[in-house]
């Protein structure tokens, strides 16, 4: 059945281009005008904030997504600059990035990994993104790294606290500002030594993803070494909205602490399940019954109400912190917005200044200048006291707070309590620690 | 031509057309204009559109054709998403083995999924795939991705590390997946004034691979085992009592749209080796029947245009924020622009499924038969040719508009 009335013409005509078509991507290989990907060529440049507007980390999100708008404002040299004022380093003027005013493109990561690298990869082929901000969960962390490393633009991670994001699966474009699995359990561990003893049996519960995995695996090892024992380790997973079935059997299981590996509104609705229960006024093997939720946030503190009062768990900043850079962020932070900010807001705030500002210091804005002027960077006024970006790993280091559900809220945003200002020193790590062992930095990718 | 009749050699023809002018096509506003947002010719949603285009293609084979409504297809492509990294894990970047074992891997899973869920039909069919499916995802999510035997690496996703074998690879070729060497990255850009154009390497491979899925699918469609599949879907029982066994061609309809699903997942690793549980999840599978449905269930070219619609809004609508819908609506007086800025607000964003919603209601109620029906009616305004006639023209082409 091959009855055609095509002419010759138009058939030849169609196959030509066609066959242009598939001809043009194999005999031009990748553009390269500028020697790296998306070189801003106008007067602006394009910054990409990669958050979770929806699913379980959406507030956290959300709230990310106003202190980067608050970034680009203070980097323009709009509002009252709030940390640029404070920061150890003066290279940024409040004209933009070298001179180029910023622009930004939101996406929504979804808290999925393949969602994020669409949304990423759109902002990065479509809109031109130079770097990649934020993001709230260490699974797309890892995820959206990897693809900005093979698309040789900058990842600036937002709230991640995997081990694995400046571990295994760290990425000589990706650099992290937020602290770690390792960090919480070093800096937990004393604090909740003295608080509930040396003798106590802890059961977990653990999102299951690498973030729970390895800080899990963190907290179970710095708690075995003050003498507790581990009964069970629980996964659970992401998506999980109702945690009573895994709340039942703790009771049975002859645990006295609680450990709830969650965060979001993970945290949030299995740390009300266990209230539900009754857990904190129960009394196993003498002792009272404690919850502990390892990693912190405002957002979660005010979601979980009364619920949090004296649960203890460790944060990356909080906005009662007195130094001269918490304070102007956090007073800038809330005349815009009206609310003190998340840590998570803090650290993608934090972190958009501190890109801006290696570029401003290595005169480009090719990734490779940018990672070389943030490795081994010392730097202070940027709310957590001098800290180092550690160049062997693009870790952050710095103190860690740890942190008290208060007992006597004065409004609906003082919720928690700073208990204890964990030194430095006392949560540092060496690169090859087993727990972060296994993966390879590899070299920076300027991309094209 | 090709084996094909006149109808459907022109309609291969617009398909490769559409499928190699695409990044002309995709983006018709001049960049930093305002209708710039609207443009979608950039390598990551060109390539979803084909890709989930080969989806669609392959589900409309099963349920367009059989009328056997799978609602468990995603296990399929996220076991040929699965089976390419591994490819790339074991092997090294070249995307010809992952594809082909993504394909391989896929048609057998299929296979031992057909064999059980085709025991039933109508409904319980549906609920059998869609538990399979749902079964799948929670092995890939978290029984199989524990730190003892990771074969999934759950949430965070699989993908490839600097220390896996990579028997394959050596230094000469790019650390990234490739044709024989021609990076799937690649993108040569055209300036033309204030248009840019970007062409992609991963996805003219996926357009190439989408064109030849469809001809082989015309074919499919016209061939006497496609009148079979169509006979089952007609009137299941009178074939048995003329003496068919129906399962055989259920079964090879049902592993072959499972092979067209894992050819799709294959290409996303291809694209971006990374593959996630998500992509087994049940909205998954229902993106695909919603894709077929909304382009035209039983139509050739209509799964195609469905899939294009949904990926249209998925990445290019949930972008709108505030601030563009404030600088639209700028030339308004400052409460008016405030007041339009909430009534679209919720439509746009990440509202952009309520607007779907809508547009799948209004499509599914005035046009039933899809985009397809749709452009008949257009046809036939020029042509001034009633729907009905067409139907009948249409249906002496043995194509049955559903």
């Amino acid at each position: 059945m091959s009855k055609s009335n095509f002419t010759r013409r138009g058939l030849l005509k169609t196959s030509a281009a066609a066959g242009a078509g598939l001809a043009l991507p194999t005999y031009l290989s990748a553009a390269s005008h500028s020697g790296y990907t998306n070189a801003p060529s106008g007067s602006t440049v394009t910054l990409g904030f990669n958050v979770p507007q929806t699913g379980p980390y959406a507030e956290e999100g959300l709230d990310e997504l106003r202190a980067q708008e608050l970034a680009v404002q203070h980097l323009n040299g709009e509002g009252d600059g709030g940390m640029l004022n404070t920061f150890s380093s003066k290279a940024l003027k409040g004209n933009g990035i070298l001179g180029k005013k910023v622009t930004f493109v939101s996406g929504d990561t979804q808290t999925k990994s393949d969602a994020a690298r669409a949304s990423a990869k759109s902002m990065i082929e479509k809109d031109g993104a130079i770097m990649i901000n934020g993001g709230s969960s260490s699974g797309v962390a890892v995820a959206v790294q990897g693809l900005c490393q093979d698309a040789g633009v900058i990842f600036m991670a937002g709230l991640t606290h995997s081990n694995d994001t400046t571990g295994k699966d760290k990425k000589a474009n990706g650099f992290r500002h937020f602290f770690n699995g390792y960090m919480s359990a070093a800096a937990l561990a004393p604090v909740l030594k003295n608080a509930y003893g040396s003798d106590r049996r802890a059961y977990h519960l653990t999102a299951d993803y690498t973030w729970g995995w390895t800080q899990q695996e963190s907290i179970a090892a710095a708690t075995e070494a003050i003498g507790w024992e581990t009964v069970n380790n629980v996964l659970t997973p992401l998506a999980s909205t109702d945690f009573s079935s895994y709340i039942a059997p703790v009771l049975n299981s002859g645990a006295d602490v609680l450990v709830l590996n969650h965060y979001g509104g993970n945290m949030v609705n299995s740390l009300s399940n266990a209230i539900e229960f009754d857990l904190l006024s129960k009394q196993v093997n003498g002792k009272n019954f404690e919850i502990v939720v390892p990693l912190y946030s405002e957002l979660m503190a005010a979601g979980a109400g009364d619920n949090v009062k004296g649960v203890i768990g460790s944060m990356n900043w909080n906005w009662q912190l007195q130094d001269e850079g918490s304070k102007a962020f956090t007073k800038s932070f809330g005349e815009k917005y009206g609310r003190p900010p998340s840590n998570s807001a803090h650290t993608c705030y934090v972190q958009t200044l501190l890109y801006a500002d290696a570029c401003e210091r290595a005169g480009t804005f090719n990734p490779c200048g940018v990672v070389e002027a943030l490795e081994d960077f010392d730097f202070d006024g940027l709310g957590n006291g001098p800290t180092t970006y550690r160049g062997a790993d693009h870790q952050c280091f710095k103190d860690v707070l740890v942190m008290k559900g208060k007992e006597n809220p004065t409004n609906q945003y003082d919720t928690l309590e700073i208990v204890e200002v964990t030194p430095r020193a006392q949560v540092e790590y060496a690169p090859d620690h087993p727990m972060f062992a296994g993966g390879e930095l590899g070299k920076c990718n300027p991309g094209a | 031509m090709l084996g094909l009749n006149k109808r459907d050699f022109t309609l291969l023809l617009i398909v490769v057309a559409l499928a190699m002018l695409a990044p002309f096509l995709l983006n018709p506003f001049p960049e930093g204009s305002a209708m710039a947002q609207f443009n979608a010719g950039y390598p990551d949603l060109m390539q979803k559109f084909v890709i989930y285009g080969i989806f669609a293609i392959g589900f409309n084979i099963l349920f367009g054709l059989t009328g056997y409504l799978s609602f468990g297809h995603a296990a399929f492509l996220g076991v040929g998403s699965y089976s390419c990294v591994w490819m790339f894990k074991l092997l090294g970047y070249n995307v010809m083995p992952g594809i082909l074992l993504s394909i391989l891997t896929s048609g057998i899973f299929a296979y031992l999924i057909g064999v059980v869920s085709l025991r039933r039909s109508g409904i319980y069919f549906s609920i059998l795939t869609l538990a399979f499916a749902q079964m799948s995802f929670a092995l890939a999510y978290s029984v199989l991705s524990n730190p003892k035997f990771n074969l999934t690496n759950g949430e965070t996703g699989l993908q490839v590390y600097s220390n896996d074998p990579q028997w394959l690879h050596s230094a000469d070729k790019p650390d990234l997946p490739h044709l024989f060497g021609l990076s799937m990255r690649a993108t040569h850009e055209m300036q033309l004034g204030a248009w840019q154009f970007q062409f992609n390497v991963g996805y003219y491979l996926c357009a190439i691979i989408m064109v030849l899925a469809f001809y082989l699918s015309i074919r499919i469609f016209r061939s006497p085992f496609g009148m079979m599949l169509r006979a089952v879907k007609s009137n299941n029982t009178r074939m048995y009592y003329t003496g068919l066994n129906a399962r055989p061609y259920t079964l090879a309809a049902f592993v072959i749209s499972g092979m067209y699903a894992g050819l799709a997942g294959g290409l996303l690793s291809a694209v971006d080796p990374l593959a996630g549980a998500e992509r087994m999840q049940w909205t998954a599978s229902g993106e695909v029947v919603l894709m077929t449905i909304l382009g035209g269930t039983g139509t050739l070219i209509g799964p195609v245009l469905g899939s294009g619609l949904i990926k249209y809004f998925e990445n290019i609508f949930s972008k709108i924020n505030d601030s563009v819908l404030h600088s639209w609506f700028s030339f308004l007086p400052d409460g008016m622009e405030d007041f339009m800025v909430t009534i679209v607000h919720p439509f746009v964003g990440k509202g952009w499924h309520l607007t779907l919603g809508v547009l799948f209601m209004l499509i599914v109620i005035f046009l039933p038969g899809g985009l397809v029906q749709g452009g008949q009616k257009i046809r036939g305004l020029f042509t001034g040719r009633t729907e009905a006639e067409q139907a009948q023209a249409d249906a002496n082409q043995s194509t049955p508009a559903e």
